[in-house]
């Protein structure tokens, strides 16, 4: 088990420089990131974007401003655990935690602090009577191994990158490919469009367009999924497997169920600390709202100092916190 | 003014004016307009929460770009009549057209 102060869910610009006012306090940080990499959306997203409202930055690209952060913060050694997505938090008598991630890491801390940006993208489910009953009984939303489709009968719905290029290269693989789409044409990613359209004419695999699935069904496993044409037709198709790709969405995941109070998507904090309403639980950036709310990096900053100076009664309960400037008293590395 | 009108998801109409040169998306409109609107994402077409339809003036709407046409292929429930609200600018291009919400 992994032991620290403050626990910080999301290793974006703000959880990171988080670690920095923790680290003055001296107060330990682990971060969690559902990203294989730190900087959350900066790096996974625009990191060669420049960003113009970083104070005493007239421009600074997404990834150098990360990078920066990292700089700034490994005085404090933080530790990491990246790839994994919070699963669940459990209160312990003595008001601390153990958060566990899917892949079963535990953390204990004092503090949580959730920097979760806009949350953990999750695949997009389409309305298909039956879907989550089979999830995991044929119904997937990503390729993790591709080997498992092998001489498989496999439908795949979407119309997006994904939809098309996992088409094209298990179309190598599986026994039998379908592709459904709702329109008659695909507007990304014109060379993988244009081999779709080339295997489906050599009849490798089935491309059926301006269709949708309505329903599936199966015994214990997914067997057959019923497709409505726009022309209103409506046919039967056996398979073993139905891949729905239809994007990434971002959902606040499994924090949503923690008592938190959340308004549209939001975590709903006191301006005084950026606590929560659940004692010892903090949320700073993006992931937070209140009367007058910024999603700025700069005002995740801000949250961030006061969260800390908050947070320090937990970690240090019968030490009284006084306030030092850096450039008195410098950094107080560990 | 910009006069939209918008259609929300229990099929009720009702007109909107907008102050011209005003440098908003009309997700941000439509938010400032108290519409449940998630807009997650802020307006850089990644999240797809601000999804609407639009119900007359497409044809004087500014096209697609790559980023909204890429996400709009993903949206399992998008048609031929589908925007993202924060790829489209409040100007002369939006003025009398009216748009439906969708769920997401």
């Amino acid at each position: 088990m992994i032991t620290t102060d403050i626990c910080i869910i999301g290793a974006g610009p703000v959880g990171l420089f988080a670690v920095f006012e923790a680290g003055l306090l001296k107060m330990r940080c682990h971060l969690i990131d559902a990203l294989p990499q730190v900087g959350g959306q900066l790096s996974e997203i625009y990191p060669q974007k420049p960003i113009y409202d970083i104070p005493g930055f007239p421009d600074i690209k997404a990834q150098d401003l990360v990078d920066n952060l990292m700089e700034q913060i490994a005085p404090f050694h933080p530790s990491f655990t990246l790839g994994e997505r919070v699963e669940s938090l459990e209160r312990q008598a003595d008001g601390s935690f153990h958060i566990t991630t899917n892949e079963q890491t535990t953390v204990h801390c004092q503090v949580v602090v959730i920097a979760g940006g806009l949350g953990c993208f999750e695949p997009r489910k389409p309305d298909i009577a039956g879907l989550e009953e089979f999830e995991g009984k044929g119904v997937a939303y990503m390729v993790k191994n591709p080997e498992l489709f092998r001489d498989r009968r496999v439908v795949l719905a979407g119309g997006g990158d994904s939809a098309l290029d996992w088409t094209v290269f298990l179309a190598n693989i599986a026994q039998e490919v379908t592709l459904i789409h709702r329109s008659d044409s695909f507007r990304g990613a014109p060379d993988s469009a244009e081999k779709v359209f080339e295997l489906a004419k050599e009849g490798r695999i089935n491309l059926i367009l301006q269709s949708n699935i309505t329903s599936i069904s199966g015994n214990g496993h997914l067997q057959e999924i019923t497709i409505a044409a726009k022309d209103k037709t409506v046919t039967k198709l056996a398979t073993d497997h139905l891949i729905p790709l239809f994007g990434l969405t971002p959902k606040l995941g499994p924090i949503a169920d923690w008592g938190l109070q959340i308004d549209k998507a939001a975590i709903q904090v006191d301006t005084t600390d950026y606590s929560t309403n659940v004692e010892r639980i903090y949320a700073i950036g993006d992931i937070n709202t209140y009367p007058g709310k910024l999603k700025l990096i700069l005002c995740g900053f801000h949250e961030a100092a006061l969260m800390c100076q908050s947070a320090f009664k937990y970690v240090y309960p019968s030490q009284k916190l006084s306030f030092k400037y850096t450039t008195v008293n410098g950094i107080p590395t560990f | 003014m910009i006069h939209i009108t918008i259609e929300d998801l229990n099929g009720d109409r009702e007109p909107i004016e907008i102050p011209e040169g005003i440098s908003l998306s009309l997700m941000e409109v439509l938010k400032a307009s108290d519409y449940p609107i998630l807009a997650t994402c802020g307006g850089m077409a990644l999240c797809a929460t601000c999804h609407v339809g639009v119900l007359e003036g497409a044809d004087a709407l500014p096209p697609v770009n790559d980023a909204e046409g890429a996400m709009l292929d993903t949206l399992p429930d998008a048609d031929a009549d589908s925007r993202l609200a924060c790829q489209l600018r409040v100007d002369d291009t939006i003025n009398g057209a009216v748009f439906r919400l969708r769920a997401t």
